[in-house]
């Protein structure tokens, strides 16, 4: 499974990030983010490009696993 | 409580920041400045001392009050966290960008929304510069451009800038230590409790929007995302309503009370390098103290630099002055640009370009 750390980056770095890896990758991909409204950017990223993901709270942060 | 997952509540969260606005406007601060993150930041800057310029001395509740309700409401939503280590010497500089800038403009994008609300067609000629600097940091980003990350760090680093804001409270409600103006705009202010509890609402419902103005639009143009966009709709739309009640609306250049110049490329310039400088930040003045009060040490820092930078351009005399009119001749001077503010205004653009095209993402792919 494709990773992109994104902890401790500013926005939108996070985004753009998960957004290159969706467009460049088949399988799922799992983001870690530092911060709550990070989780929700990237979720909504997800929902927007209608894919399935499911979020987990981490010690430092989020991770998202988009489907 | 989330009020980023619908456009209906966005705009809702925008359109109370600007009820706050408003009220702030009729009970007492300047007119068109009823809510400026960088004139606010100046007054404060110089009720402290740090410049000497005596019409804008005045310890800002609005300031302090944001910082403190992003620090509440993120820890009462479990949202705070304690961050630090994204460079935090060039987000200092970006701080003095962001103040000098917004000082050589006469408002922070913020006030720049609430300008154009009132029909200022100077603020309307500087929204082209800010959408061009916040361009140019968007093309950065797309180059590879970031600070690095941030890190989980010691709870309180992040609780010191609200500490310090409680600090900047108590010297003004008890003791006669900070200045305060008895003219020009330091001297124009609602009421100390009304302000406080301004500020933490804006706060609050700007952390919880995620409001941004630089943000709004850099995520526009990189991600066809209107999100914080339809924020800053709902704020303007308020301010706009009020104006046009009030008579307060009149679209012109040099318009009557607002404080203001018409040096057209200097307007452009000096939001440009907001824009610009907002973008490399991660956030607009506003977002930089929401993101403070809920533990970012690095914007703490950023904060830092733009009181640095706000008192830096009154006491080089950077600062733009506003078309008024002379009380003793009862004639109108035009507001200016003085000649080194505009070199200044050049060095922070060449400053931009340097941090935008030698911090590049080494990591994180």
């Amino acid at each position: 499974m494709k990773e992109i750390d994104a902890r401790g980056l500013s926005c939108p770095e996070p985004l753009m990030l998960t957004a290159e890896a969706l467009k460049n990758t088949k399988g799922p991909v799992r983001v870690l983010v530092t911060e709550p409204h990070q989780k929700m950017n990237v979720e909504k990223l997800a929902k927007d490009r209608g894919k399935k993901y499911t979020s987990t709270e981490i010690p430092d942060g989020f991770a998202v696993v988009i489907e | 409580m989330n009020l980023s997952d619908s456009k209906k509540k966005l705009a809702a969260a925008g359109v109370v920041c600007g009820l706050v606005a408003v009220c702030l406007a009729y009970f007492g601060n300047p007119a068109n400045m009823a809510f400026c993150i960088a004139c606010f930041i100046r007054d404060t800057a110089g009720a402290l001392g740090l410049h000497s310029t005596e019409t804008v001395q005045y310890a800002r509740p609005e300031i302090i009050g944001l910082v403190l309700g992003s620090f509440i409401i993120s820890v009462a939503a479990k949202e705070y966290r304690s961050t630090a280590g994204s460079s935090p010497a060039v987000r200092f500089i970006l701080g003095m960008i962001l103040a000098i800038g917004s000082l050589v403009f006469l408002g922070c994008p913020l006030r720049m929304i609430i300008r154009m609300s009132a029909g200022d067609l100077n603020a309307w000629v500087a929204l082209i510069g800010f959408v061009l600097g916040v361009g140019t940091g968007v093309f950065a980003l797309k180059k590879g451009f970031s600070l690095g990350r941030a890190h989980l760090t010691n709870r309180v680093s992040g609780g010191v800038l609200p500490a310090l804001m409680l600090g900047i409270l108590a010297l003004a409600a008890a003791t006669p230590l900070l200045k305060s103006s008895s003219g020009g705009p330091g001297s124009m202010h609602a009421p100390l409790l009304l302000a406080l509890a301004g500020g933490l609402i804006f706060g609050v419902f700007a952390q919880k929007s995620r409001m941004c103005l630089a943000g709004g639009i850099r995520d526009a143009i990189l991600m066809k995302n209107f999100d914080l966009l339809t924020i800053i709709g709902g704020f303007f739309a308020v301010m706009l309503i009020y104006n046009i009640v009030s008579g307060n609306f009149i679209p012109a250049f040099d318009t009557p009370g607002v404080i203001a110049h018409s040096e057209h490329l200097w307007n452009i310039l000096g939001m440009y390098a907001v824009g610009f400088a907002a973008v490399l930040a991660g956030g607009c003045p506003l977002r930089q103290l929401i993101l403070a009060g809920q533990g970012s040490s690095d914007s703490a820092v950023t904060v830092t630099g733009m009181f640095i930078g706000a008192a830096l351009a009154h006491n080089f005399g950077l600062a733009a002055s506003g078309t008024a009119m002379d009380a003793q001749t009862q004639k109108v001077v035009e507001g200016a640009v003085p000649f080194y503010g505009k070199i200044a205004v050049l060095i922070c653009i060449a400053v931009c370009f340097i941090i935008a095209f030698t911090n590049k993402r080494t990591e994180g792919k």
